[in-house]
């Protein structure tokens, strides 16, 4: 450890912005912020490479992912939730992509990486990133959900946010090359039916992946939104498996093999199996059925507004396609109302919608309910757990209500 | 410089057929490098290594590598994994979901314990240990009664689990897609609506409040660096360098929940920058066991005594400690970690 090191200090100080004019006996004659000259209207600004990566604005500091400490025991091995009560459209911000490590967020050089392929192949080979980067690529618009995602809700309302209900989701444009041509290269053996995909993290995560799955539409990609992955996503390199629980991208991905069964591993026996009423569970549950939440209004995004235009917001996605039509009520389901569809519409990819109303000021009880391309509405609660109990706790699709009371203040809730 | 180019192109030339095969892209892994990393553990016994331990010697390990977090007997401390008990509660309201209860295949066991654990010194057991490790688990879990019990490749696959046959095949396809595939109702599809129940009864949603959002965004956190003559000159001892060696070993046992180090957070237990000669609770923002705090204020300040004493035996040392640690035993250990922790206190 140096010596100068340890002789420096850092203080934390804060210094309050001179923003606010109190201008109030200017009102009559209009807005100061109109009438009066402020300061980023005289005074120069910072010039270009000031920020050399950009940031969002000082005044988006609560955006930002947040966790639930109570949840796991360790930081190390935890999850936090993206603020998706803070955005709109369907691309997820790289740096607002929730986290879930197992063994913490492995950082190592590109060039220090490799990926091998083994098992039943006619030629088990190791690649480079450089190596990787020389197959066709292609770029793909999908969302992550965790197959934890919204557990803590299904036995009744708990976490009041959508970012702590419903967060452990993003959608991102991924640049990799298909999954079928690195295994093409290798040459499965026709007894090849499974693979196990790994991490190179301290948790050497690992996953089995049906073969017919691994050459219809996996990817190993290496970039996310255009830019390299990050290391909480896996940089450098990471497997993307459409429509299925977040677990099985397994990020830091070093090593497929090809065998002829599953593997069985503990994230896929002991974690992400559905335990039903009857003390079995179902494993393999790897699709994520149709689900959507209302983002505005919701806890954490109450209206600040008095009665009139309102809108409000939310995302919907599927597993098993796209999202042609979500339904919304305000009144807690005695009457629904289709939604509007904005933005591209792709396969296995998160969808935006907005249902724009007259609030008249009473007592709202939102709810969402997506409508997927292959006909499947998402259920309620109450039907979910009447067919597998109260302990399945992952894969919970559910319909969301939001209670919005009279001053715009908005609470998660479960109705009759 | 002719001759330096020649040299640095054969070079070239002779590094070529290493790594070049039939492959157009990537080259062919070795064996040594495909063993390297073929860890893994299938049920029907598929990459099994040769080796064996008996119970006893797996509860040593597991007292010094894995109580920290899973207890003595696998019934976990804090959040930590549970691994034993909770046989025949998998339908009560509440199950208990351990390795004896609900894990179908042992091979799942060695597979994971081999690759992840201890957390936080992965693959750093040997398949012995490991044998040793998941017979003891066994024992916890009343599988084996007999601590002279050895697990080996041999008899491996004989060991039943109690829900080897709990799983089945997702089934959603068939029993719950086509009753959600539906025409919908869109007007007067029901008479009332009634809140039944609500989030904030539980109220066990995070803390942040507006008032904290709005301090945040219009100050600024700025490090100010003090001129040094402001400071007070460090306590500069000279290390014993072979007791620190020994203690960054001994430090793996801690690392799960501490850290140091230039980039070192509090985790489940606070940083340890800094630890040596300080107050008891000196890390700000951790938030110490109430026996900690106090001890604190009545003067505890972490020295070669305090901590020998403490690291010897957590709990007697600090009734109510929060730290879930057997302790240190021997007395070189205990003068190696104090080395090491001083390395970071400097």
């Amino acid at each position: 450890m140096s010596n100068k090191t340890s002789r420096r200090r850092f203080l934390k100080t804060g210094i309050v912005a001179g923003t606010g004019l109190a201008a109030s006996n200017a009102v009559a004659e209009g807005d100061p912020l109109i009438t009066q000259k402020q300061p980023w209207n005289q005074d120069l600004g910072s010039g270009v490479d000031e920020r050399p990566y950009g940031m969002p604005s000082a005044f988006e500091v609560d955006v930002k992912r947040r966790s639930v400490p109570w949840l796991t025991a360790d930081p190390v091995s935890s999850i936090n939730f993206t603020p998706l009560h803070e955005l709109d459209g369907i691309i997820t911000p790289n740096g607002l992509c929730f986290e879930r490590h197992h063994g913490g967020v492995a950082e190592y050089d590109p060039a220090s990486h490799r990926l091998m392929i083994n098992g039943l192949v006619d030629k088990e080979l190791v690649f480079t990133m450089e190596d990787i980067m020389r197959f066709p690529r292609e770029n793909r618009t999908y969302f992550l959900e965790c197959a934890a995602n919204s557990g803590m809700e299904w036995r009744g309302s708990q976490l009041n946010g959508c970012q702590f209900t419903h967060g452990m989701i993003h959608n991102v444009m991924y640049t990799g090359v298909p999954l079928r041509l690195l295994l093409e290269e290798a040459g499965i053996k026709s007894n090849g039916k499974w693979l196990l995909a790994e991490g190179a993290d301290a948790s050497g995560m690992t996953r089995s992946i049906p073969m017919e799955k691994a050459l219809d539409d996996c990817l190993v990609a290496f970039k996310m939104n255009g830019e390299s992955l990050r290391p909480e996503q896996g940089y450098p390199l990471r497997l993307v498996v459409p429509g299925w629980e977040g677990n099985m991208w397994v990020k830091w991905l070093r090593r497929i093999e090809v065998g002829d069964q599953p593997w069985h591993h503990r994230e896929e026996t002991s974690k992400y199996t559905d335990l039903l009423k009857d003390g079995k569970a179902r494993r393999f549950t790897w699709v994520m059925d149709a689900k959507s939440v209302i983002t505005n209004p919701s806890p954490q995004a109450p209206i600040l507004h008095s009665k009139g235009p309102t809108i409000l917001s939310g995302v919907a996605w599927s597993g098993r396609g796209t999202i042609p039509r979500v339904d919304v009520t305000i009144d807690g389901g005695k009457n629904w109302n289709t939604a509007r569809m904005s933005g591209p519409s792709f396969d296995k990819s998160m969808h935006r919608f907005y249902y724009e109303f007259n609030w008249n000021g009473s007592d709202l009880l939102v709810q969402s309910r997506a409508h997927d391309s292959t006909g499947y509405v998402q259920p309620t609660k109450d039907e979910l757990r009447f067919i597998r109990g109260k302990n399945s706790i992952y894969h919970n699709n559910g319909i969301q209500t939001w209670h919005i009371n009279t001053k715009g203040v908005a609470e998660n809730v479960e109705i009759s | 410089m002719l001759k330096f180019l020649k040299l640095t192109a054969t070079i070239c030339i002779m590094s070529v057929p290493i790594y070049a095969d039939t492959a157009s892209l990537g080259r062919l892994a070795t064996s040594a490098e495909v063993n390297a990393w073929n860890i893994d553990v299938r049920p029907d016994g598929l990459g099994l290594p040769v080796g064996s331990g008996s119970v006893a010697e797996g509860e040593e390990i597991f007292v010094e590598k894995c109580a920290a977090c899973h207890g003595d007997f696998g019934e976990a401390v804090d959040r930590w994994p549970v691994l034993a008990g909770g046989q025949g509660t998998l339908t009560d309201d509440r199950p208990v979901k351990t390795v004896g209860s609900y894990w179908p295949y042992l091979s799942t066991v060695y597979d994971y314990v081999y690759r992840a654990m201890p957390f936080g010194n992965a693959q750093s057991l040997s398949p012995d240990e490991v044998y040793a490790l998941v017979a003891y688990i066994l024992y916890v879990n009343d599988t084996v009664d007999d601590e002279a019990f050895i697990l080996s490749n041999n008899n491996f696959l004989d060991m039943p689990q109690e829900n080897s046959e709990g799983f089945f095949m997702d089934d959603r396809a068939t029993v719950e897609y086509p009753i959600f595939t539906r025409n919908v109702c869109m007007n007067n599809c029901k008479k009332t609506a009634e809140i039944i129940l609500r989030a904030a009864v539980i109220d066990v949603t995070p803390e942040e409040t507006a008032a904290k959002v709005i301090e945040a965004k219009t100050k600024s956190e700025i490090e100010i660096n003090l001129d040094d003559e402001l400071i007070e000159e460090p306590i500069i001892e000279v290390l014993n360098q072979e007791l620190v060696t020994a203690g960054t070993k001994i430090f793996k046992k801690c690392k799960a929940c501490h850290k140091v180090g230039e980039k070192a957070k509090n985790g489940t237990g606070p940083s340890l920058n800094g630890i040596y000669l300080a107050d008891g609770a000196q890390v700000e923002k951790y938030k110490y066991s109430k026996a900690l705090r106090s001890a604190s204020e009545s003067g505890l300040v972490w020295d070669d005594l305090t901590l020998r004493a403490f690291l010897t035996k957590p709990k007697k040392f600090l009734k109510g400690t929060k730290m879930s640690f057997s302790g240190l035993k021997k007395e070189k250990d205990l003068d190696a970690i104090i080395e090491f922790l001083k390395l970071y206190s400097q």
